[in-house]
């Protein structure tokens, strides 16, 4: 369990992080997301003791960072952002190495299953300066859940990991998760809607938002929006004005091709009067979805509205751009609804 | 003290895959070999003169000082170049331990070298008729190993300041000849108060006068452990400090 209290670390007189107020429940997965630069990595380092905080406290594992950071740092897996690792050692030897620090027992076997866990059996006696990115991302997981942590605190986990790997380690992840508390940052946005429960959203060193991911698109959803695609006649003002007449729909827009897209009041599923307008109006219905706001969406909302309260800072746009690393990610996430 | 004891392993081992030890190790035997070699050759062709063990001591010291810049530079310095740090010091590590592991690892080194370097005294035992004091020996190596074990925790300190060994090994040569030349200064003074006070921070001055001529001095020993322990403390002290630097 990881509890975190008003914590705040300045760096000279730059803040960092300001009033961090959070929970973590055992058998939960957190997300911790936010731009580069928003504090992640100094919360990250605080809850491991590694950095003291300027002010707040935090407990993990029912210990408190200030007061006990033998024990926290006993009961805690940490991946460091840019995995440091002793790159003259052996993966092996490194492992038996972290192993007696945290006095693991029937530490040979240990390793081996850790090793097996991460995929790097083959490379047990390769020099860690000669292993990939990836590789060594995973060593330092291995490195990490060694001990057997309660909590395990994972800063950027899949960074440089082929497509592949990323979908084995969310896996080992969300395993790892079932009976433990799990912090993990990222600015992935489709990585923490796949592994985590809940998600803490943080901007310029401040909780923006944390609340499960769907609860978090309901928050915003002010409306709803479904997308047709339909055929039959080339002209489509007719079935727009109809549309446009049924009752909770807010308006209509063309979209490309033979498309429309519908807004509607956010509590009504209109789905099945849209169908029944398409077919009565003589035209023949393709396609029907509903759109949802995904996380990005959310994301990127969370933190212009944030910006935009904020008092103007000029620097500020460098925030979320979706990265090459979130390309991967489909725009919108969509649920394909039935056509009545 | 178990944990201490694993860092100290893995130093001992770092040291071995390195090429720095054995470049040390090369230049004591090539040094000491040859004043010893001439000193004895010496002694063959002046009548009445007997060499002693003291040949080697005054020279192993000048080596002791500029090779342990060398031999600690990269102990903490390399961990905060690479960021391991962050894994020694998440783990259940106090910072104690690491500045303890380290410095343990380097007298690992340094002790070996001077268990060695016992070869001299050695040949001598078997060159020169009745043999030689071995109470003499046995002061001179104390004195030697309780100078390489403060000047090493006082490297290990610098260490910890830097993330450039080139750096460390600049500063840590700085202070060391700092402390030796404080001697000399004093020497050259006009005594009072202040060249008392410079006399016993000058290691060699202990060293020369006491060690190296078979005298067990009592002042030296608390002043080099004194040093030793101001060195580890310092350590601790700048690791620590980490936590709270402002970057």
């Amino acid at each position: 369990m990881i509890e975190v209290y008003n914590l705040t670390k300045f760096y000279g007189t730059r803040p960092a992080v300001q009033g961090l107020t959070f929970r973590a429940e055992k058998g939960e997965i957190v997300g911790f997301l936010g731009p580069n630069g928003a504090g992640k990595t100094t919360t990250m380092r605080i809850l491991t003791t590694y950095l003291a905080p300027t002010a707040g406290t935090a407990r993990v594992a029912g210990f408190d960072i200030l007061d006990a950071p033998l024990e926290v740092r006993r009961r805690i897996g940490y991946l460091p952002e840019r995995v440091a690792l002793y790159d003259d050692m052996r993966v092996r030897d490194f492992l038996m190495f972290m192993g007696r620090l945290r006095r693991v027992s029937r530490l040979k076997q240990r390793v081996d299953e850790v090793l097996e866990q991460v995929d790097l059996t083959d490379r047990a006696t390769s020099i860690i300066g000669t292993l990939s990115q990836g590789m060594r991302q995973r060593l330092g997981l291995a490195q990490a859940i060694l001990h057997n942590p309660e909590v395990l605190i994972l800063d950027e986990p899949t960074l440089g990991l082929d497509p592949a790997q990323r979908v084995e380690v969310r896996r080992l992840i969300t395993e790892l998760g079932w009976e433990r508390t799990v912090l993990l940052s990222t600015h992935i946005l489709p990585e923490v809607q796949q592994v985590c429960r809940r998600v803490i959203i943080i901007h310029k060193g401040r909780i923006v938002a944390q609340d499960t991911t769907e609860a978090l698109g309901e928050r915003l959803e002010g409306s709803r929006r479904i997308l047709i695609q339909v055929a039959g006649q080339e002209d489509l003002t007719p079935l727009l004005t109809r549309l446009q007449n049924l009752p909770g729909v807010l308006a209509v827009a063309p979209r490309d091709g033979h498309g429309l897209e519908i807004r509607t009041q956010a509590h009504l599923d209109l789905r099945p009067q849209v169908a029944r307008t398409v077919l009565e109006s003589g035209y023949d219905l393709l396609e029907l979805r509903s759109m949802t706001l995904s996380l990005e969406d959310i994301f990127l909302h969370l933190i212009q509205q944030e910006d935009e309260e904020g008092e103007p800072e000029p620097e500020s746009p460098e925030v979320a751009a979706p990265s090459a690393e979130a390309s991967e990610a489909t725009p919108t996430s969509e649920s394909k609804g039935e056509a009545a | 003290m178990y944990v201490a004891g694993v860092l100290a392993l893995r130093e001992w081992k770092r040291y071995w895959t390195t090429p720095v030890a054995y470049l040390v190790a090369f230049l004591f035997f090539l040094v000491l070999g040859w004043i010893f070699y001439g000193t004895v050759a010496q002694a063959l062709f002046v009548p009445g003169m007997v060499p002693g063990p003291e040949v080697i001591f005054g020279p192993a010291l000048t080596l002791l000082v500029f090779s342990i810049p060398a031999l600690t530079m990269r102990s903490l310095s390399e961990e905060n170049r690479w960021g391991t740090l962050e894994l020694l010091l998440t783990a259940p590590v106090r910072e104690w331990e690491v500045v303890l592991g380290k410095w343990l690892g380097v007298m690992g080194v340094l002790t070996l070298l001077l268990a060695a370097t016992l070869v001299y005294p050695l040949s001598l035992e078997y060159l020169v008729e009745p043999g030689i004091d071995w109470g003499h020996v046995a002061a001179g190596y104390l004195g030697l190993w309780l100078v390489a074990a403060a000047l090493s925790a006082l490297g290990v300190a610098v260490s910890a300041l830097f993330r450039s060994q080139i750096a460390a090994f600049v500063v840590t040569l700085a202070v060391f000849l700092a402390l030796w030349l404080v001697g000399m200064f004093a020497e050259a003074g006009s005594g009072g108060q202040a060249a008392v006070v410079f006399q016993h921070l000058a290691f060699a001055r202990h060293f020369a006068l006491h060690f190296a001529r078979g005298v067990v001095d009592l002042a030296g020993v608390v002043y080099l452990l004194s040093l030793t322990a101001f060195g580890l403390f310092a350590g601790t002290l700048f690791l620590e400090g980490h936590k709270w630097r402002a970057d």
